[in-house]
C-alpha cells in the first residue's frame, strides 16, 4: 500500500514538471525561429506536437485506468472483471490499425510539401519583392569554417555576416571529413562533403547574432567548431563586406594552405576567395587536405579546455 | 618496439583501470587455482554444448558489458554537468562516447538478448537444444572474443573514436590512424559471424525442432518474435560483414573504397551501415516485444489479446525495417522526393508498433494484475517507450528531422527506444526466467528497489535532453559551452548515477538472492500461473530438457495441461535421447581466430596468419570429427525424473 500510495503522490508531479518544462519553452532555440526556414520547420513540429500528445493521453489514460481497475488486490472487484479467455475483437482492432494510419498520413501531407519547399529560396513574404539569394560557400575543414562570398568577392573564417530578409543560399561542401552546417534560429542543417555539393537555404528576419556549429561529429576539434552568424540590415552588410574587401588581405594559396591545416584557428577576413583556385567541391580537390597533411592528422590536440579560442566566445 | 607504442599511456583514469584489471585477473586465477577450479571450469562451461548454459554465459558476459557501458555513459555524464572540472579531454571523451555507443548495441543489448532466446527457446517449442548445438558453442565464443578484443583496446593500442557509426572518411587511414579503428572493425567483425550463425542456428531449430503439433501460428509469443529477428539477422548481417571487410581492406591494405584521395565513395559507408543498422535496431526490439508479450500474459493471468494480429505486426515491422534506412541520413542531400518516400515508410512503423501497444493494454482489460518486478518492468515499458516512440515519428518527419538530426533530441529518443524497450526487457526477462536458470527466484523487494531507482533515474536522465536537443545542443559534444545547457545536464547526470544505482541493487541482488532465496521445489515458479513450456519442465531443467516430449496442438499448452492435471513426462513413453557430446574445440578455434584479428589490429602479419593458420586447422579438424554424441539410457532418465519429480 505505501508504495501505491508514493506512486500516486509522484503522479501528481507529472503535469508540474511538464508546465516547468513547456514555461521555458519559449526560450528553446529550435521553438523560437528567427526566419521563415526555421520558422515552417517550427510549424512542422509544432503541428506534430499536437497529434503526439493526443497520442500521449489516450495510451497513458487507458493504461492508468487498466493498473487501477484490474489489479488483483483492488477492493470491490466483482466476477466480471476477469475474463480469462478473451483474447480478441476484430472491430476493435481494425480501428486501432485505421486511426494510426490517418494520423501517419496526415503528418506527411505536411512533411511532403515542407520537403519541397525547402529545396528551393524562402517566399518572400506578401507585399514584398522576391530577392535574389545571397550565395555563400560554407567550406568546413578540420575544425574551422570558411564562408566564401563570390559576389563580395570575400571570405570569412569562423564567422559569417548575412543580410536580413534576403534567402541565403549555401553551397555545403567539406575539405575533409563530413560535417553538417547548423544555424537553429535560422533553420535545421544539412551535411558538407568533400567531393559534392549540398544546397541550403536559410533567411534572417531578425537581425541579431546567432550561434552557428558544425553538428556531425569529425574529431577531436569537433567542440569547438562554430561560429557567429551576424544578421544586419541589407546596408550594414553592404558596408562590412565593403571595408572587409578595402582593408582585409587578399587570401593567398599559400595562405590558404596554411589555414587548412588540422588544428584550431581564429577568426579572420579576405578579400578575396579561396574558390578561384581549388574547388573542394569536385572530385579532383576531394583528397587535397589529406595528402597534404597526412601526418598532422595523427597528432593529437588534446584539448580540454576550449573557452580560451576565440572563436568559442 | 617499444612497450608504449602499445600500451595506452598518460591517462590517470587509464592507470586505474588497468590496475584494477589486473588485480581481478590475478584474483580469479588465485581462486580457480586454489579451489582446484580449472577442471570444473573447463569440462562444465567452456566446453559446452548445451543450450542453457551457453544462455547463462551470455548473460553474465552481456551484464559485465552493461557495467563497463555504464561507466562510460557516467564518465560522460560526469564530464557534461561539470565542464570545468576538467575530468576528460577531448580525445579520451570521444573514445568513450564510441565505445558506449558500441558496446551496448553489439556486446551487451544483443548477446543479453540471444542469451535468453538461448535458454528460452528450445523449452517454449519443446525441443532438446539447438539444431546445431556446436555451432551455438562456436557462436558464443565469437561473441565473447570479439567483446574481449573491443575492450583490452582502452589499455592497449586505444579506442576508436570515431562514434559507433563510423563514419569515412573520418574512421578511414588518413584521419584515424592506429589500432584504435582497427579494434572496432575486427571486434565487431569476430562477434558479428558468431551473431550471423546463431540466427541460422535458431531459424532451424524453430522451424524444424518443434514439438509434434506445434504449428508456427501455435509457437509462443517470444519464440515467434525470435523467429522474425532471426530472418532480420539472416539479411542484415551480411551487410556489416561486407562493410567491415571493405573498410579493414582500405586501412590495413590501402584500398579505395571509401577514402577521399583514390577517389572512394565514403558516403556509401553511411549506406551500408544504416542498411543493416536500421535492421539492428529491430533485432534488439522485437525478442524485447516477445518478453513483454509473455510476461504480461503471465501475470494479468490471461492469454495475450490479438495473438495472429501480434505476430503479423512483428512481420510487417521487420519488413519495414529493411525500407527506412535513409533516414539516419535526411540531410544528406538526397532531394525532397527520396526524403518523402523514407519519411513516410519510416512513419508507416508506427502503425504495427501501436497495434502492438494497444493489444498490450487490451491484455489487461479484465484480467488480474499482479505487480511482481517482472511484471513493473514490462508495465513501465509501455508508459516509457511511448515517449520514445512519439518523438521517433517526429524524427521521421524529415522536413522537421533538419532540425533534430544530430541533435539531444535523436539522443533522448534513442535511448527512450533502446532503455525502455530492450534494456527494461533485459531486465523483466532476467527476472522472470531466473527461476528456470538457477532454480530459485531474485528476491522481490529488492528487486522493486533496483526498479524504482532505475526508472526514475532512466526519466531523470533523458527527458530533458529533449529540450536541450530543442535548444540546439548537439551530441558527441564534451564540453557544454553554452550556459544555458548546464542546467538540464546536471539534472541528466543526476538521472545517469539513478540508474547506476539501481543497476548495482539489480546485481546485488544476484548475490543476495543466490545466498538466501528459497530454492524452487516445482518447474512452474509463478504461482502455478505459467503458460508456455518451458513451466512445463522440472526445476533444475534436466539436461535433455524434455523426457518425453509433449504434443501440442494450440497457444499456451500448458494451461490446459494444468486444467487437466497432466504434465509433460510420461514413462511409459520413455526412449534413450540422443545427446551431443561436450568439446573444447569451438573455444580453440574462436582463440585462433582471435589471436589472427589481434594480430591484424597491430598489423602484425604473422601473428594474424598464424591465427587464420589455427582457426582453419580446427576448421579441418571438424571436419573430420566423426563423434556423433551418445544416447542417455532410459533407466538414467528415470532416475533423474523421479528424483526430480518426487515420484
Amino acid at each position: 500500500m505505501k508504495i501505491k500510495h508514493l506512486r500516486s503522490k509522484w503522479l501528481g508531479l507529472i503535469p508540474l514538471s511538464l508546465i516547468l518544462f513547456l514555461s521555458g519553452c519559449g526560450e528553446m532555440t529550435v521553438l523560437n525561429p528567427k526566419g521563415p526556414v526555421a520558422e515552417s520547420q517550427y510549424e512542422l513540429i509544432k503541428y506534430s506536437l499536437w497529434f503526439m500528445l493526443g497520442i500521449i493521453v489516450v495510451v497513458f489514460s487507458l493504461f492508468a485506468y487498466m493498473i487501477i481497475k484490474y489489479r488483483e488486490g483492488r477492493p470491490g472487484r466483482k466476477e466480471s472483471d476477469y475474463d480469462p479467455n478473451l483474447h480478441g475483437n476484430t472491430t476493435i482492432e481494425i480501428i486501432w490499425t485505421i486511426i494510426p494510419l490517418i494520423i501517419v498520413a496526415m503528418l506527411s501531407f505536411p512533411t511532403v510539401t515542407t520537403l519541397f519547399d525547402l529545396e528551393k529560396a524562402p517566399e518572400p513574404e506578401d507585399g514584398q519583392e522576391a530577392k535574389e539569394p545571397l550565395v555563400v560557400h560554407a567550406t568546413t575543414a578540420d575544425w574551422k569554417w570558411f564562408f566564401s562570398y563570390p559576389e563580395q568577392g570575400i571570405e570569412t573564417v569562423n564567422y559569417l555576416h548575412i543580410p536580413t530578409d534576403r534567402p541565403i543560399e549555401f553551397r555545403l561542401t567539406s575539405a575533409d571529413a563530413m560535417t553538417a552546417l547548423w544555424i537553429p534560429a535560422l533553420g535545421g542543417q544539412k551535411y558538407n562533403m568533400a567531393g559534392m555539393q549540398t544546397k541550403l537555404f536559410l533567411q534572417a528576419d531578425e537581425e541579431g547574432v546567432y550561434d552557428g556549429r558544425n553538428s556531425n561529429f569529425n574529431g577531436e576539434g569537433f567542440a569547438a567548431q562554430t561560429f557567429k552568424v551576424h544578421a544586419e540590415s541589407e546596408k550594414q552588410f553592404e558596408a562590412w563586406a565593403e571595408q572587409i574587401q578595402n582593408e582585409a588581405p587578399a587570401l593567398t594559396a599559400e595562405k590558404y594552405d596554411e589555414l587548412l591545416k588540422p588544428g584550431l584557428t581564429d577568426k579572420d577576413s579576405f578579400s578575396s576567395t579561396h574558390l578561384e583556385y581549388i574547388n573542394h567541391a569536385s572530385k579532383e580537390g576531394m583528397g587535397y587536405v589529406v595528402e597534404n597533411y597526412r601526418d598532422l592528422f595523427k597528432e593529437k590536440l588534446h584539448l580540454d579546455d576550449i573557452e580560451q579560442q576565440e572563436t568559442f566566445q | 618496439m617499444h612497450i608504449t607504442d602499445i600500451l595506452v599511456t598518460g591517462e590517470p583514469i587509464i592507470y586505474a583501470a588497468m590496475v584494477s584489471i589486473a588485480l581481478v585477473s590475478i584474483a580469479i586465477l588465485f581462486l580457480l587455482t586454489y579451489f582446484k577450479k580449472w577442471g570444473w571450469l573447463w569440462r562444465e562451461w567452456l566446453t559446452t554444448v548445451d543450450h542453457k548454459k551457453i544462455g547463462i554465459m551470455y548473460i553474465l558476459s552481456a551484464l559485465a558489458m552493461l557495467f563497463r557501458g555504464g561507466m562510460d555513459a557516467m564518465m560522460m555524464r560526469v564530464q557534461l554537468a561539470f565542464p570545468d572540472l576538467g575530468f576528460l579531454d577531448s580525445q579520451h571523451y570521444n573514445e568513450i562516447f564510441t565505445t558506449h555507443g558500441t558496446i551496448m548495441i553489439i556486446f551487451m543489448a544483443m548477446p543479453f538478448l540471444i542469451g535468453l532466446m538461448n535458454i528460452i527457446v528450445p523449452l517454449q517449442i519443446g525441443a532438446r537444444d539447438f539444431a546445431f548445438p556446436y555451432v551455438n558453442a562456436l557462436s558464443f565464443w565469437s561473441f565473447f572474443f570479439g567483446a574481449m578484443l573491443f575492450n583490452v583496446s582502452f589499455i592497449i593500442g586505444g579506442s576508436p573514436d570515431a562514434g559507433w557509426t563510423s563514419y569515412t572518411p573520418l574512421s578511414g587511414a588518413a584521419m584515424s590512424e592506429g589500432p584504435g579503428q582497427n579494434f572496432y572493425l575486427m571486434g565487431l567483425q569476430l562477434s558479428g559471424i558468431g551473431t550471423l550463425a546463431t540466427g541460422i542456428n535458431l531459424m532451424v531449430t524453430i522451424l524444424k525442432m518443434r514439438a509434434p503439433g506445434m504449428k508456427l501460428f501455435h509457437m509462443p509469443i517470444f519464440t515467434w518474435s525470435t523467429l522474425v529477428t532471426c530472418f532480420i539477422i539472416v539479411f542484415a548481417f551480411p551487410i556489416l560483414t561486407v562493410a567491415l571487410a571493405l573498410l579493414t581492406i582500405d586501412r590495413i591494405f590501402g584500398a579505395q573504397f571509401f577514402t577521399l584521395t583514390g577517389e572512394g565513395l565514403p558516403m556509401m559507408w553511411a549506406n551500408l551501415f544504416w542498411m543493416w543498422g536500421h535492421p539492428e535496431v529491430y533485432i534488439v526490439i522485437l525478442p524485447a516485444f516477445g518478453i513483454f508479450s509473455e510476461i504480461i500474459a503471465t501475470f494479468a493471468k490471461k492469454r495475450l489479446f490479438g495473438y495472429n494480429a501480434m505476430v503479423w505486426s512483428m512481420i510487417i515491422i521487420a519488413l519495414l525495417s529493411f525500407l527506412v534506412w535513409v533516414h539516419h541520413f535526411f540531410t544528406m542531400g538526397a532531394g525532397a522526393f527520396v526524403n518523402s518516400v523514407f519519411s513516410v515508410s519510416t512513419m508507416l512503423i508506427a502503425v504495427p508498433t501501436g497495434v502492438k501497444i494497444f493489444n498490450w493494454l487490451a491484455t489487461l482489460y479484465k484480467s488480474k494484475i499482479e505487480f511482481s518486478v517482472a511484471m513493473m518492468w514490462a508495465l513501465a515499458f509501455i508508459p516509457s517507450f511511448i515517449l520514445g516512440g512519439v518523438t521517433g515519428v517526429m524524427l521521421g518527419m524529415a522536413a522537421a528531422d533538419y532540425q533534430f538530426h544530430n541533435s539531444y533530441f535523436l539522443v533522448a529518443h534513442f535511448h527512450y527506444v533502446l532503455i525502455a524497450g530492450t534494456v527494461f526487457a533485459c531486465f523483466a526477462g532476467l527476472v522472470y526466467w531466473y527461476p528456470k536458470m538457477f532454480g530459485h527466484k531474485m528476491n522481490e523487494r529488492i528487486g522493486k528497489w533496483a526498479f524504482w531507482l532505475f526508472f526514475f533515474g532512466f526519466h531523470v536522465c533523458f527527458f530533458p535532453q529533449y529540450f536541450l536537443g530543442l535548444d540546439g545542443m548537439p551530441r558527441r559534444l564534451f564540453i557544454t559551452n553554452i550556459v544555458e545547457w548546464l542546467p538540464l545536464n546536471i539534472i541528466s547526470t543526476v538521472g545517469a548515477f539513478g540508474m547506476g544505482l539501481g543497476f548495482a541493487v539489480f546485481v546485488f541482488n544476484i548475490y543476495y538472492s543466490f545466498r538466501n532465496s528459497e530454492r524452487e521445489e516445482t518447474g512452474d515458479s509463478w504461482n502455478g500461473n505459467g503458460r508456455t513450456l518451458e513451466w512445463a519442465t522440472t526445476t533444475p531443467i534436466p539436461y535433455y530438457n524434455f523426457a518425453t516430449v509433449p504434443y501440442v496442438d494450440e497457444i499456451d499448452p500448458y494451461v490446459r495441461m494444468k486444467e487437466e492435471g497432466k504434465t509433460t513426462y510420461d514413462e511409459s513413453k520413455l526412449e534413450p535421447i540422443h545427446m551431443p557430446s561436450y568439446t573444447g574445440a569451438p573455444f580453440i578455434m574462436m582463440a585462433f581466430l582471435a589471436l589472427g584479428s589481434f594480430g591484424l589490429i597491430f598489423e602484425w602479419m604473422i601473428v594474424a596468419i598464424a591465427g587464420l593458420i589455427g582457426g582453419v586447422i580446427m576448421m579441418i579438424l571438424r571436419s573430420f570429427d566423426y563423434d556423433e554424441g551418445y544416447h542417455v539410457e532410459v533407466d538414467e532418465i528415470k532416475r533423474i525424473e523421479r528424483k526430480a519429480r518426487g515420484l
